[in-house]
Parts: structure tokens; sequence; C-alpha cells
């Protein structure tokens, strides 16, 4: 191909490349070594969840929301029930808020530690890969633990949570904090200093400040670049106004300050954690007062009125008022956004998910035009795309 | 956000607004919709397009709609702009020269819905394959079946 006197080469990156992080492509324009034009192709990975939702009731859709960012289901259940709630006008109570931002700031630690682990694998260190999934598996345990399930947990409700914790919950959360400082060093001692990491980080990736916001990036990207927004000090939701923590940035917005901002939301988030356990409130972990709440499941089995309610919950739904909400949420990767228009009937006329991982890949063109192909792989793990939210 | 004060900036090119569970809504005609959002933009400070998207109320006439979320960083506020389209010309401009976030929206909403965005850089399928026929979110597009 001719661009210009000089002839460029266009080369296929994936959609069967391990550094895509699934199946992503990017057709690339090559000067040589040099990029001319990154176009990223997507959507090998659609499955309609979103006309999917439209013929399923507000329960029923939970499930599909864990299918989106499978590395950060629990963030994406809590985006989504955050937005029911709002549609209906309800509350959870205090416990089941805070056990959700003690499940949703585990979540944010294991989608990192993987995004850790994976792009220091794409730049030529192993090591760290071990590391981060050993602690990856811990939370996974957690998770399994208090839901019966790994990556898919579905365990928070409208209203509140599919149960109560166990009692071990707070115990087995405490000691995996209370340890995970002194292993992020760990992580640290094998990257932040070390020469090779250094000269593949520095200076790669960076776009013009008044562009982050224009391409509707959102999460660690904008934060690394010295843009002070998280929208859980921002907009705050769930009980995140009740924690003191700090919202780390970066100045030079290049792939490794993405790395340092996400080392040190990790090292913020397990401070997060810490406070709710100590300050975890005694009481339902449902509101069962409002009719769209299942009742506990023994009740069921105890009284007539409890049954009858959960017979109509699952048969035929919440009715929702007529009306349209959005809501959002400071996921791992960005801005995590529903929007639903309701028309009164038990199924979305309409629900939309604002994907911070669509959106964030659309800066991608940008980040890599004149740099090398072998930032590219870089460039594109320093995003932290999951493909299947990003085609939905 | 006051509405009082998108009264003020926009005068008639808003043609109604509404509050449910304090999210602040105001309707534009579509062929208002590039000096509504230049205003928006530049005079109330909303620098961030969170999302773009489209909605069928069909069998309902107007049968389009395309929703713009907007966010304002200065003021931390944020607002919903919705425009009505009529299914005969289900064509809007695009607001990628004020945003340039509303690329892959508009390709996304064009892709799935159906509705044109004129003056797109580049209008083209971008979830489903080029030589998909149809537009499944449509509300008479079947949910199940090959193609």
């Amino acid at each position: 191909m001719n661009a210009g006197d000089r002839t460029t080469t266009i080369i296929n990156l994936g959609p069967q490349h391990p550094s895509t992080h699934g199946v992503l492509r990017v057709v690339l324009e090559l000067d040589g070594e040099f990029v001319v034009n990154a176009r990223p192709d997507i959507g090998f990975l659609h499955r309609g969840i979103e006309k999917l939702s439209e013929s399923r009731t507000y329960h029923q859709i939970i499930v599909l929301t864990d299918r989106l960012d499978y590395l950060a289901a629990m963030s994406n259940n809590l985006a989504y029930v955050l937005t029911i709630e709002k549609l209906l006008g309800i509350e959870a109570p205090k416990r089941a808020q805070y056990v959700r931002v003690i499940l949703a700031e585990l979540q944010r630690i294991a989608s990192h530690l993987f995004w850790l682990g994976t792009h220091a694998h794409d730049l030529g260190a192993m090591t760290p890969l071990f590391y981060c999934l050993r602690e990856r598996e811990q939370i996974l345990d957690i998770f399994d633990a208090v839901a019966g399930s790994r990556l898919t947990p579905s365990f928070m409700r409208i209203g509140g949570l599919a149960s109560d914790i166990n009692r071990e919950f707070p115990q087995k959360v405490s000691s995996f904090v209370s340890e995970f400082a002194s292993r992020v060093d760990e992580y640290e001692t094998l990257l932040s200093e070390n020469p090779i990491w250094l000269s593949r980080t520095k200076g790669i990736g960076v776009l013009p400040q008044e562009e982050y916001l224009d391409l509707g990036l959102s999460g660690p990207l904008v934060r690394a670049a010295g843009i002070n927004w998280d929208i859980r000090k921002s907009e705050p939701y769930s009980s995140y106004a009740d924690f003191d923590f700090a919202v780390p940035q970066g100045s030079a917005g290049d792939v490794f300050d993405r790395y340092l901002v996400r080392i040190k939301e990790m090292r913020e988030s397990a401070k997060i954690i810490k406070q709710a356990v100590e300050g975890l409130p005694e009481g339902l972990w449902a509101d069962f007062n409002s009719p769209a709440i299942f009742p506990p499941k023994s009740d069921t089995k105890k009284d007539i009125a409890s049954l009858i309610r959960h017979f109509n919950l699952v048969m035929e739904g919440i009715k929702a008022p007529t009306g349209e909400v959005y809501h959002s949420i400071e996921a791992p990767r960005g801005e995590l956004g529903f929007y639903i228009v309701s028309n009164g009937s038990v199924m979305p006329l309409r629900l939309k998910v604002r994907p911070p991982s669509f959106v964030n890949l659309q800066g991608l063109a940008r980040m890599t035009q004149g740099r090398m192909l072998s930032d590219v792989v870089g460039i594109i793990g320093s995003i932290d795309i999951v493909l299947a939210e990003v085609d939905r | 956000m006051k509405l009082a004060l998108l009264r003020e900036k926009l005068g008639d090119l808003m043609t109604d607004a509404d509050e449910f569970r304090g999210e602040l809504t105001i309707y534009v005609d579509k062929k208002d919709i590039l000096p509504v959002c230049r205003i928006l933009k530049d005079q109330l400070f909303f620098n961030y397009l969170s999302d773009l998207c489209g909605v069928d109320y069909w069998p309902q006439t107007p049968r389009f709609c395309v929703v713009y979320h907007l966010y304002s960083f200065p003021r931390n506020h944020r607002l919903r702009v919705k425009v009505f389209l009529n299914e005969e010309c289900a064509d809007v401009d695009s607001v990628t020269a004020i945003w340039a976030a509303a690329d892959w929206h508009e390709r996304e909403c064009f892709d799935l819905l159906g509705i044109r965005f004129a003056n797109h850089p580049d209008l083209r399928r971008i979830l489903l394959p080029d030589d998909f026929s149809g537009h499944p979110l449509r509300k008479d597009y079947p949910l199940e079946g090959k193609q």
C-alpha cells in the first residue's frame, strides 16, 4: 500500500494472538517497524446480551451481567443492581452495602492482579504471573465460599445480597488483606525498578492531555495522566463515602504510570476492605420489606405468604415503574454504567451497558500512532480490555 | 444541574424536560442537536460524553430515540439528552466533531438499530459482520433464528 512516497505494509495482530487478551483483531498499517495506523476490529464475541435482556425479567438479567466482564463479575453485578434499585426507589441495608464494597474491592484486586500478571508476561516477564495468580486464587476461593462460584458469582440481588455472608467470611477476608500489602511489595521488587520493564513501558502510549476526556476514556487510564476522577469519590454509591482512601494518580500517562496507578489502587482497595470488615454493621442482608425482594429461602418453607411471593417473583417478576435511569460505578476498568428504560412491564424496554473496555479501546489508534510495532503489545495490555465486555 | 439555567441557555432549542429519580432529561428536536450539544459543551461545561445509544419504541411513533448521557467534570453533574426520530427518516447529525468519544457509540447504534448519523467520519458496522442483514436490536427483529 502506498502512503505518500513510501510503501506501507498491512498486518493483522490477532484475532488469534496471545497478547490481544481475547479475540481482538487489530489491522496495523506499518511503515517499516513504525505504526502509521491501527484499526481495531471487534465483535467476534458479540452475544447480543442487550437484546437478550429485553426478554428477561429484572432478576434473570443478573446472571447475564456476570458474563460481560468476566474478570470483574462482582462489579457488573453491583452496577446492575444499583441501577435497578434506583429505578425502583429502594436501597439495600447498610450491612449489604458494606459486603458489596468488600466484594467489589476484592474483585478490583483480583482483576488488577490478572491484568498485572498477563501484561508483564506480554512484555517478557514470566514470574509476576505466577505471583499474581497465587493471590487471585485466594480471592476466588473467598468468592467460592460465599457465593458458590468463582468467576460468575451472581451473588448480588436487587435490594441486597443472595444470602448473608457465612461466619468465616470476615476472618478469611481480614487474613487475606493483612498479608496482601507485603505481596504487592513482592510484585514491585520484580518490576518497578527492572530496567527491561522500564524501557518497555516508560514514555509509551501517551495522549495529549485534552484527548483523554474527549475520547471518553475512564478509570486508571485517565488517573495515570493526572486527571483526578474516581466515581467512588465524585458520586459515591454503596456507602463509599464512609471509607477513607486515596485516589492514586500518575503524571506522564504512559504505560508505566498506568502500572503504578493500578499497583497503588490495589493497596488502597485493601485499605477499604479492612475498614469495611472492621465496621461491618449487623442486620439484614436485604431489604425484605420491599415487594421486589425475594423472601429468605427458609421462610418459603414455613409460611405460605413467603412462598407465594417467591412464586410470583419467579413466574412474573417485578413490575418496575415507568421511567428511565442511568447509574455508573467505578469498575476496575473505568466507568461501568447501565441505562435502563422501563415501560412499566416486568422486562426492560431497553438495557444499555456503558462498557469501559469498549470506550477505552477507542483510544488505541491514537496511542499507537507513530510508535514501534513492539510497543503496540504493551499499549493494548495497558488499556486493560476484556473482550467479552467490549463485544457484549 | 438547574433546569432554569438550561432554559436560559437553550431557550426554544429545548422542547421539553423532565426529572425522574433525580436525573434530568431534556428533549431536543433532531435539527437542533448540533447547536444544543455545542452550547452544552462550551457554555455549560459538559465536556464528557459518557454514553450514546439508541432506543426502539416500536410500535409507538416516533419510533426511534437517540439518547446522549453527558457528564460535566468541572461541575460534577450529569444530563440526559433525547432526540426522537421517525422510522422513515431515522438519521441525525453526528456529534463526533464535539466529542470524539461518539465515534464508536454511533457506529454501534447504526449497527444494531439502523439509525444513520450524518457526517460521521466512518459509519460502518462495528460489532456485527459487514455482510449481516438487518439490525437486531430493533423490536421487530426476532430473538432467535439463523441468518
